[in-house]
C-alpha cells in the first residue's frame, strides 16, 4: 500500500482502491529505462566526454553545419508549406461533403503507414529527370530530384498528416453559432474566416507546424534517396552522422546526435508551451 | 459526472446556412486544390510504387519476391515484429494503468518520456544503440568478452525497433482509460474482483479496440522502421537486412524493378493497415478516443 | 449488519473533505445521506464500501473493524451513480460477475450463477432480459440491473450513490417506492446517498443531513422536519424564512418592538429567527406580531407567496397565504409564526 507520508501532506501518490500500481508503473520504468534512458544517458555520456573544445570543433565544422542548416530549414520550408495545404485539406475535409470523402480522409495518414524507405524510393522515381513529374519539371529548369527541393519535397510528404490531424478535430468542435453570429453582426465570410475562426486555430497549427517541422528535422529513410546526398549541398543531418558512423568517427556522429537532441527538445518545449498557453487562454 | 460522452467521427452532415459557409466557386477552388495536393503528394508516390513494381512484367516480379535474400528479409521482418510488438503491448498496457489509473507525482514527466521517441531522428534512436553495444560502446568490451552479439544482429535491430515503437499501444491506451475513469473497475473490485480479475473481465474488453489500433500502428511502424534499424543493422544480406533495409540494398544496386517488388508489399501491408485502421475509426470510434492521428 | 463509523478524517491533498464524522446505522435500516454537493457525502459512502480509506478514524462492520479490511473482503453491494455496468457483458453476466469471479469452492457452477441472476431479475422485475446489453436497456433498467448485481454477492451492507440521479422525474417517483418495497422485502441494511431532500424524507428510516464534511443532524423525516437543530437543516431541508432578531428578558425583538414571542431559555443578544412561511397566523392588530409591506406577491401553484419587507432595515422574509385570502390583496400584513426556532448569531 501507499508508503507512510515522508513530510506532513506529501504523498507519492493519492491513495486508490485499484490495485496493481506498483506492478505496473515498477514495469513501466525499468522498461522504460532499459530502452531509452540508459542508451540516452549512454549519448550524453559520450558527447560530455568530448570536451568542450573537440565538441565545439565539430559543432562549427562547416559539413556539420550545413548539414544542420540543411535540415532544419528545409524542414521549417516544408512545415510551412504543409501548414497552408494541410489546414485546407482539412478544412474540406470537415466542411465539405463529397463522394470518397472517408478515403481521401484515410490517404492523409498513408504516410503514418508507408515505410519512409518505400516513399523515398518512389517520389525519387517520380521526381527523377526521366520521371513522371521530373520530366515535365525539367523542360522549366526545374530541378527536384538529388537537390534539396527534393528534400523539401520528402519532407512535406512526411509531415502533412501532423498537420491535418492536428488541426481536424479542433475544426470539427468549432461551434457553428459562433460563425452564425459573426455573420449577423455583419462579417462577411472572408472576415468570419480570417477574424474569428484561424485565430480560434492558431494554436493546433501552431502546435502542427511544430510537429511536422520536429518530424521533419530527424526524418532519414524518405529524404536520402532523393536528396543526391552532397557534401555542403544537399546533405542531411541524420546521414551525415551515419557516415561519421561508418568512418568509426564515434565523436562526430555523437555531437551532432546532441546537438539535434538539444534542438529537438527545445522544439518539444515550445511546443508544450504553446498548448499551455492556449490550454489557459481558451480551456 | 456525465455519462461517458459518446463521440462520433462523422463529419457534421447537417448543411450549414448559406451565411456559414463559402461561395460555390471558393468551395470549388479549395476542393480542386486539396486534392491536387493530396493527389500530387500522397497518391502517385503510391502509383509509382506499383507501377515500377511490374513494369519488367509478373514474373520478374514474382522473381523478385522468392529470391532467397528477399525470403530471408521477408523472414527478418516479421519475426522483429513479433517480437518487438508484444513486448510493447505489455509496456503499453501496463503504462496505461499506471498512468490512467492512478494519480501520481512525476506522471506528466513520465508521459513526455514515453512520447520521445517521437521527436527524436530515428537514425539516433539507432545511434544510441551503437554507443552502448558497439565495438568502441560503453558495454562493447565486456559484451565481446562474454561473446554476446547485439549490434549488426538480431537484438540490435530488435531493440532499435522497440525504441521507435513503443508509444504507439500506451499513446492510444492513457486518454482512453483515462475517459473511462475507474467506475467499472471499483464496481468489479465491490462485488470481489480480484485486480487481474477486473483487469481481465472488465479493463480489457472496454480498451479491446482502442489497443487493437495501437497495436495496428505500432506493427506497421516496426515493420517499416528504417532509419533505426539500418543504423544497428549492418546490412548483412541473408542475416540482419529486413525488407525496408533489402529495398535501399536493391534500389542503390540499380535494380529499380526488385527494389518496387519489395516496396509493393510493403505498401501492400500500409495500405491494409490504414484500411483496418478506418475500419475501426468507423465501427469503433467513441471506444477508440478521442486520439485520431499522433 | 450494523455499520459504524467511528470518529472518520478524510483528506484529499490535504482539502479536509471529512472532519471527524460518526454515525451508528442499525441492522436492516435505510438510510439516507442528504448533503448538497461537497457535503462530504459521497466521501462518507465511499468510505463505508472501502473505494476509500479514511484518513483517521475507523469504520466497523457489526464488531469488526473493516478499515483495514479490502474492497473485495467487505462483502458490500455497491451501485453506482452512472450504474458503472460491464458494457461488454449481457444482463445476465453483469449479475453475474460477483459470483464468477469467487474463487474455489464458494464459487457456484456456471448453471447455479444463471439461476441466482435469473431470480435476481425476477425481483427487479425485469424476467425475460438476461440477454440485452446494457445499451439496449432504459435508465431506469440499467438501474435495476445494477442494483441486482450489488445484491447477487448477499453484501452485508447495500450502498447505493446517489440511485436516482440520473433518472427522469417520473422514472424516479416510481423507482423509489419500488427500492422502499425491496428494501422490505430483503431487510439489506442499506444507505444511499441523495441531494433532493423530497427523496431522502420519503424513502429513508433516518435521514442524515450533511454539510462542509460534517453530519449536521442524524434523524426521522419527522425530527428534521420538524425539528431541525442548525440554521443548515432548517435552511437546506424544506422551504424557511429567516429574519435577524435580538432576545432580551426572554422575548424577541425586532428593532425596538417585542412580537410577540417569547424564549425564556434562550441566550440574550442577537439570533436568526427561522420559521417555516406556510407555518405562519395572519394577526389582524399587531400588539407582538411581525409587520411588513408587501413587496410582491407572486402565485405558486395551490398557494400565494408574499414577500414582505419588515421594519426600518427593510429584511425581507417570505410567507404563504391561501390563494383567496383577503390578506394577499392589502399592502401591509402583520403576522406570527406558529413554529419556529432561534439561533444564536455566531
Amino acid at each position: 500500500m501507499t508508503t507512510a507520508p515522508a513530510k506532513a501532506g506529501w504523498r507519492f501518490r493519492q491513495p486508490s482502491v485499484i490495485p496493481g500500481f506498483g506492478l505496473t508503473l515498477g514495469f513501466s520504468l525499468a522498461y522504460l529505462t532499459l530502452i531509452i534512458l540508459i542508451p540516452l544517458s549512454g549519448l550524453i555520456w559520450r558527447s560530455a566526454a568530448l570536451g568542450w573544445a573537440d565538441f565545439w570543433a565539430i559543432a562549427t565544422d562547416r559539413r556539420t553545419i550545413n548539414a544542420l542548416e540543411i535540415s532544419f530549414g528545409t524542414a521549417f520550408f516544408a512545415a510551412a508549406v504543409n501548414v497552408v495545404f494541410g489546414t485546407i485539406v482539412a478544412w474540406v475535409l470537415v466542411r465539405y461533403s463529397f463522394p470518397g470523402r472517408r478515403i481521401v480522409d484515410a490517404m492523409v495518414d498513408l504516410p503514418f503507414a508507408l515505410p519512409t524507405a518505400v516513399a523515398g524510393i518512389a517520389l525519387t522515381t517520380l521526381y527523377a529527370p526521366n520521371g513522371w513529374l521530373g520530366s515535365l519539371l525539367a523542360p522549366l529548369g526545374i530541378k527536384v530530384a538529388y537537390t534539396p527541393l527534393g528534400i523539401v519535397i520528402a519532407l512535406i510528404f512526411i509531415g502533412l498528416p501532423f498537420v491535418v490531424r492536428t488541426v481536424q478535430p479542433i475544426m470539427e468542435e468549432i461551434d457553428k453559432e459562433v460563425e452564425e453570429v459573426a455573420a449577423t453582426l455583419g462579417a462577411n465570410r472572408f472576415q468570419t474566416i480570417a477574424r474569428v475562426l484561424l485565430p480560434g486555430l492558431a494554436p493546433a497549427i501552431v502546435t502542427g507546424f511544430a510537429l511536422a517541422f520536429a518530424r521533419g528535422v530527424g526524418e532519414y529513410g524518405s529524404v536520402i534517396f532523393i536528396a543526391g546526398n552532397l557534401p555542403y549541398k544537399s546533405e542531411i543531418a541524420p546521414l551525415l552522422i551515419v557516415i561519421r558512423l561508418e568512418e568509426y568517427n564515434y565523436a562526430a556522429a555523437t555531437a551532432i546526435a546532441a546537438i539535434m537532441l538539444a534542438l529537438s527538445f527545445a522544439m518539444l518545449l515550445v511546443i508544450n508551451l504553446v498548448q499551455t498557453w492556449s490550454r489557459k487562454r481558451y480551456g | 459526472m456525465a455519462d461517458p460522452e459518446i463521440k462520433s467521427y462523422a463529419p457534421r452532415q447537417e448543411s450549414l446556412s448559406a451565411a456559414v459557409t463559402e461561395s460555390r466557386p471558393a468551395k470549388a477552388v479549395l476542393m480542386i486544390v486539396s486534392f491536387a495536393f493530396l493527389g500530387i503528394f500522397l497518391l502517385l508516390p503510391l502509383i509509382v510504387v506499383f507501377n515500377e513494381a511490374f513494369a519488367k512484367g509478373l514474373s520478374d516480379y514474382t522473381e523478385a519476391l522468392t529470391s532467397p535474400d528477399t525470403r530471408s528479409a521477408i523472414y527478418l521482418t516479421l519475426l522483429v515484429a513479433a517480437i518487438s510488438v508484444p513486448l510493447n503491448i505489455v509496456f503499453g498496457v501496463s503504462a496505461a494503468w499506471a498512468i490512467a489509473k492512478f494519480e501520481f507525482k512525476g506522471k506528466a514527466f513520465l508521459t513526455t518520456l514515453i512520447d520521445l521517441p517521437f521527436s527524436v531522428s530515428p537514425v539516433i534512436s539507432g545511434l544510441v544503440y551503437v554507443l552502448l553495444f558497439g565495438a568502441q560502446g560503453l558495454l562493447g568490451a565486456w559484451l565481446k568478452a562474454h561473446g554476446i552479439v547485439i549490434l549488426f544482429a538480431v537484438p540490435g535491430i530488435v531493440l532499435a525497433t522497440i525504441f521507435v515503437t513503443f508509444p504507439f499501444v500506451a499513446r492510444e491506451l492513457i486518454p482512453l482509460m483515462q475517459e473511462q475513469g475507474n467506475g467499472d473497475e471499483e464496481a468489479a473490485l465491490s462485488l470481489g474482483a480480484n485486480g487481474w480479475q477486473a483487469f481481465w473481465y472488465v479493463t480489457l474488453p472496454n480498451v479491446k479496440w482502442g489497443l487493437l489500433y495501437g497495436v495496428l500502428l505500432c506493427n506497421a511502424r516496426a515493420m517499416g522502421e528504417f532509419g533505426a534499424v539500418s543504423v544497428v543493422s549492418g546490412h548483412i544480406r541473408g542475416l540482419t537486412n529486413t525488407m525496408p533495409l533489402h529495398v535501399e540494398i536493391l534500389y542503390n544496386e540499380y535494380n529499380a524493378a526488385a527494389a518496387f517488388a519489395v516496396a509493393s508489399l510493403l505498401a501492400g501491408l500500409a495500405l491494409v493497415t490504414l484500411v483496418l485502421k478506418t475500419l475501426l475509426e468507423m465501427r469503433y470510434g467513441a471506444e477508440i478516443a478521442a486520439t485520431r492521428g499522433h | 449488519m450494523e455499520v459504524r463509523v467511528a470518529n472518520v478524517r478524510k483528506e484529499f491533498e490535504r482539502f479536509p473533505a471529512l472532519h471527524d464524522v460518526s454515525l451508528d446505522i442499525k441492522s436492516g435500516e435505510l438510510i439516507a445521506l442528504l448533503g448538497p454537493s461537497g457535503s462530504g457525502k459521497t466521501t462518507l459512502l465511499r468510505l463505508i464500501a472501502g473505494l476509500e480509506r479514511p484518513t483517521k478514524g475507523k469504520i466497523f462492520f457489526g464488531e469488526e473493524d473493516a478499515s483495514q479490511k479490502s474492497i473485495q473482503e467487505r462483502n458490500v453491494g455497491f451501485v453506482f451513480q452512472h450504474y458503472a455496468l460491464f458494457r461488454h457483458m449481457t444482463v445476465a453476466d453483469n449479475i453475474g460477475f460477483g459470483l464468477k469471479v469467487r474463487h474455489g469452492p464458494t464459487r457456484p457452477s456456471a448453471q447455479e450463477i444463471r439461476r441466482r441472476a435469473s431470480e435476481l431479475l425476477d425481483l427487479v422485475q425485469l424476467s425475460g432480459l438476461e440477454k440485452r446489453y446494457p445499451a439496449q436497456l432504459s435508465g431506469g433498467q440499467r438501474q435495476r440491473v445494477a442494483l441486482a448485481r450489488a445484491m447477487a454477492i448477499e453484501p452485508a451492507v447495500l450502498l447505493l450513490d446517489e440511485p436516482f440521479g440520473a433518472l427522469d422525474a417520473q422514472v424516479r417517483r416510481e423507482l423509489r417506492r419500488w427500492l422502499r418495497e425491496i428494501h422490505d422485502a430483503t431487510g439489506h441494511t442499506t444507505v444511499f446517498v441523495t441531494h433532493d431532500q423530497e427523496e431522502a424524507l420519503e424513502l429513508a428510516d433516518r435521514v442524515v443531513v450533511m454539510s462542509q464534511g460534517s453530519i449536521e443532524q442524524v434523524g426521522t423525516a419527522d425530527e428534521i422536519y420538524d425539528t431541525p437543530n442548525s440554521p443548515f437543516v432548517y435552511g437546506f431541508i424544506g422551504e424557511s424564512s429567516a429574519l435577524p432578531v435580538k432576545v432580551e428578558d426572554g422575548q424577541v425583538w425586532i428593532a425596538d418592538r417585542p412580537i410577540g414571542l417569547s424564549a425564556p431559555h434562550a441566550p440574550q443578544g442577537e439570533a436568526t429567527l427561522f420559521f417555516r412561511p406556510h407555518d405562519v397566523e395572519l394577526v389582524d392588530e399587531c400588539n407582538g406580531c411581525i409587520a411588513g409591506t408587501v413587496a410582491a406577491s407572486r402565485r405558486v401553484a395551490g398557494t400565494r407567496r408574499v414577500e414582505l419587507e419588515i421594519g426600518g432595515e427593510r429584511q425581507r422574509v417570505e410567507i404563504e397565504l391561501p390563494v383567496n385570502h383577503p390578506a394577499a390583496q392589502k399592502s401591509r400584513v402583520a403576522f406570527r409564526p406558529r413554529r419556529w426556532k432561534l439561533f444564536p448569531t455566531a
